[in-house]
């Protein structure tokens, strides 16, 4: 693929780069990315992956926005309220870079559905809120050998670990599920909307860094930060010999939902 | 004794303690929610009351921590 003249100037601060240059963006603009969940970190993700110009944009999520999302969730827009956000997502993205081939994907990613979505693209965004979605995007990356981030926010915090095959997984972390309302959703314990922009736009600039091959990337390693003094940190990770997905004696073999035991510690 | 919390140092007033006792020491509210490494390896949740840290070892705490804010 050569580059119209448009595309030049469009994509000009990505190709002067050094480490992107006209190769680069030619990797970016055949790349395949899927965004799981288009709420506050699928949003920034989605957008600065379409303005970046990757080639194709699956978007998979099952609601339709709500007033309260708008405080965070910037592809949304107020004349957007009850508009599916795969719908809502998709207009923005076309507005922004025609170039985007947009897949839609309406519903909840499930143990049924997840490895043939995920079989199209070459690296996935974990924009989900809860762990067991979050657990199975890992669980079917591992076992198809595939590339993602995670991505969590609450309150003022955030953490992210990106994971490429071979490398620590989000399992070797976190294990299993922990018990419903054991630890608070953003619904429940509130979420600084700027939070979700830092970091989605750290996800969005690992997927384009794999996409590239350039840089370093957050494996084996998971950054965090506390936006409210802002601090951030880094924790060095090794993969989990114990994992239950990825480790030397595995017992997820197949994908599942991990159950949450129901738990009433916090409320 | 010297121990790396979470890439900080901090000197505790006492000899090897298990990770439980740090956890504590730490006030971390609920240790079932949190994955912790001693010297870059996790340690079983089980395992918390038997597992000794010592003088500069290495303590990572890493929370759970969904977000996003789509599928309530």
């Amino acid at each position: 693929m050569n580059f119209t003249e448009n595309q030049i100037e469009r994509y000009s601060r990505h190709i002067i780069l050094q480490e992107v240059g006209p190769e680069g963006q030619k990797k970016i603009n055949n790349a395949k990315v899927l965004v799981a969940g288009v709420g506050g970190l699928g949003s920034p993700v989605a957008l600065y992956l379409a303005a970046a110009g990757v080639g194709t944009i699956g978007l998979a999520d099952n609601d339709v926005v709500d007033m309260t999302n708008l405080q965070r969730q910037v592809i949304h827009f107020t004349s957007d309220l009850d508009k599916h956000k795969v719908e809502s997502a998709a207009d923005k993205i076309s507005a922004l870079n025609p170039d985007v081939e947009i897949r839609m994907h309406k519903g909840f990613l499930n143990p049924e559905n997840i490895a043939g979505i995920i079989s199209g693209y070459d690296f996935i965004i974990d924009g989900t809120d809860n762990f067991p979605s979050k657990f199975l995007i890992n669980d079917a990356c591992v076992l198809n050998g595939k590339a993602f981030s995670h991505g969590g926010i609450l309150r003022f915090e955030g953490q992210t670990m990106t994971y490429t095959p071979g490398n620590t997984c989000y399992r070797c972390v976190f294990g299993y599920a922990p018990p419903k309302n054991a630890v608070p959703s953003c619904s429940q314990a509130g979420v600084l909307g700027s939070i979700a922009g830092m970091l989605g736009t750290i996800q969005a600039t690992e997927a384009i860094k794999y996409i590239i091959g350039k840089g370093r990337l957050l494996t084996n390693r998971m950054l965090t930060f506390n936006a409210f003094n802002m601090n951030f940190g880094e924790v060095n990770l090794s993969a989990n010999s114990d994992c239950p997905v990825c480790g030397s004696n595995p017992v997820i073999t197949k994908l599942e939902m991990d159950e949450q035991p129901v738990c009433d510690l916090k409320q | 004794m010297r121990l790396i919390i979470n890439g900080k140092e901090q000197v505790i007033d006492s000899g090897n303690m298990t990770i439980q006792e740090i956890l504590k020491i730490c006030d971390v509210k609920s240790p079932d929610l949190v994955s912790v490494q001693l010297n870059r390896k996790f340690i079983k949740r089980e395992d918390y009351t038997t597992t000794v840290a010592g003088e500069n070892d290495e303590i990572d705490f890493l929370y759970f921590m969904g977000g996003g804010g789509l599928i309530e």
